[in-house]
């Protein structure tokens, strides 16, 4: 009777399907400073940043090219102050427009605002379950009780809230916690995410690995709490990627199914592309949207399976995971087009699950905050 | 499955979307889509008219009736269906119900 938008089902230009979801970094600013930000540790500065036209124009042109799903994202979006008008001009080309935000910056009014310019949902991150926990994971002094005001005011307006927990060695127990918060929060949905290594993470490894303990707990209680909460919070678990046997299917593919535009108008297809040093990657203020997507060389780099090693290319899993993570195969594998190190079958699996396990048992030290180069963080 | 959930709905239920949850053509891909948030689901014909006439003040009852006549069908199997539908869809929280 339904099912997912996937890229099977879709008509499409010459095999590529069209993108069903925009992620658009509006800034890079954020007062928060997680260790595990997704931003590139090279942050785009507030000069560099697109204006309100170019990015009215950019959404529009993502609606035109099959784009459902329209996430504004950051750093802290609410740090634009054109936020509701980019807001209402989302909405108005009919994308399904999703705030990620910290929640700081918002005001109860603002709030008002962005829900009758259109906004579809917010999603709301936490840091952990208590304002000690949270704050000092987040580096920013009194974001839990902001949180927690802003999930009312949501609730309260009626915009449908996700609750939104990055986890990891120093707040993975606290999980139930979390879960128990968001439920009170009035959250429809929670995604739990596991802590990916890349960038700002991969700089704390030793803070945030968790151990295989903490990961098998985490899992037993998903399963349990999706069962007992079933209609009344949906869950969304993405599980340590370290201590899985396959790789995640990143992105869904490549330039399959989304795309990233960083705050400067760089367009990649994921947020942290541009650690690959051998691609090039557009920007929207000086090529179409359309042609980005299909014809740029850094969307077609690893479309297909014509750059998969045989050990991918052979694989009955490569329709699942498309050979797994780009960015962690150049990370730990040295080589972009290399099998994901996760993968069982990588020869490269044991030398990963052997640090993975030596990370998370080292006493955590202190975290290497996000931040720009000349803040000193 | 969750017996509760499942006994909850029944032909007295009324429901409609969620704030948040929506139909919408999507003419790229030449079909109507759901959305909700992080979900994008492709809808048969069937199911659009079932979201369609989930307007928050007639009863699943009422709904069935209707289609038992427009589509000459016996009307406790329409139902059926459609309590399946709403079943399916409020645990994944897009609706709104009342008994």
């Amino acid at each position: 009777m339904n099912q997912h938008v996937s890229a099977e089902t879709i008509k499409s230009r010459a095999g590529v399907p069209a993108p069903i979801a925009m992620l658009a970094e509006l800034t890079h600013r954020c007062p928060l400073a997680c260790p595990y930000c997704s931003n590139p540790l090279e942050l785009e500065t507030v000069r560099s940043e697109l204006t309100t036209e170019q990015w009215i124009d950019v959404f529009s042109q993502a609606a035109e090219l099959g784009v459902l799903h329209l996430h504004l994202s950051g750093g802290e979006p609410a740090a634009r102050r054109d936020l509701l008008d980019l807001t209402a001009a989302a909405a108005s080309s009919g994308l399904y427009t999703n705030l990620i935000t910290s929640g700081i910056g918002l005001t109860e009014r603002r709030i008002g605002d962005l829900a009758d310019a259109g906004l579809d949902h917010l999603q709301l991150s936490i840091q952990g379950a208590t304002p000690e926990l949270a704050d000092r994971v987040g580096g920013y002094k009194g974001g839990y009780d902001r949180k927690i005001a802003v999930a009312e005011w949501t609730h309260a307006v009626g915009v449908p809230l996700t609750v939104n927990a990055v986890c990891h060695k120093q707040n993975m127990d606290q999980m139930g916690d979390m879960l128990d918060l968001a439920v009170k929060l009035g959250a429809r949905r929670i995604e739990i995410a596991t802590v990916q290594f890349h960038g700002w993470a991969e700089k704390n490894r030793a803070a945030l690995m968790p151990t295989r303990e903490q990961v098998l707990r985490a899992n037993t209680f998903v399963d349990e709490a999706r069962k007992r909460l079933e209609g009344v919070i949906v869950i969304d678990y993405v599980p340590a990627d370290h201590h899985s046997s396959y790789p995640k299917a990143c992105m869904g593919g490549w330039g399959r199914t989304g795309l990233n535009v960083t705050p400067s108008g760089r367009v990649l297809p994921c947020h942290a592309a541009e650690s690959i040093p051998s691609l090039t990657f557009d920007n929207v203020v000086d090529r179409p949207l359309s042609d980005i997507w299909y014809k740029s060389s850094a969307f077609n780099a690893y479309r297909g399976d014509d750059w998969m090693p045989d050990l991918c290319r052979t694989c009955d899993r490569k329709a699942i995971d498309f050979g797994g993570c780009r960015c962690q195969a150049l990370a730990l594998a040295g080589d972009a087009a290399a099998t994901d190190p996760v993968c069982v079958r990588s020869p490269l699996r044991q030398a990963l699950v052997e640090q993975a396990e030596i990370d998370s048992h080292t006493k955590p030290p202190a975290f290497v905050y996000r931040g720009f180069k000349q803040s000193g963080a | 499955m969750s017996e509760a959930s499942t006994l909850s709905i029944s032909g007295d239920t009324v429901a409609k979307l969620s704030r948040g949850v929506r139909l919408r053509e999507d003419p790229v891909r030449g079909q109507t889509v759901l959305l909700a948030p992080e979900r994008a689901l492709a809808l048969d014909e069937i199911a659009v008219m079932i979201v369609k006439a989930l307007d928050g003040k007639r009863s699943l009852d009422d709904i069935a009736a209707e289609f038992s006549i427009q589509f000459d069908a016996p009307k406790a199997e329409i139902l059926g269906d459609i309590i399946a539908f709403v079943d399916e869809f409020s645990k994944r929280r897009m609706l709104d119900l009342q008994s």
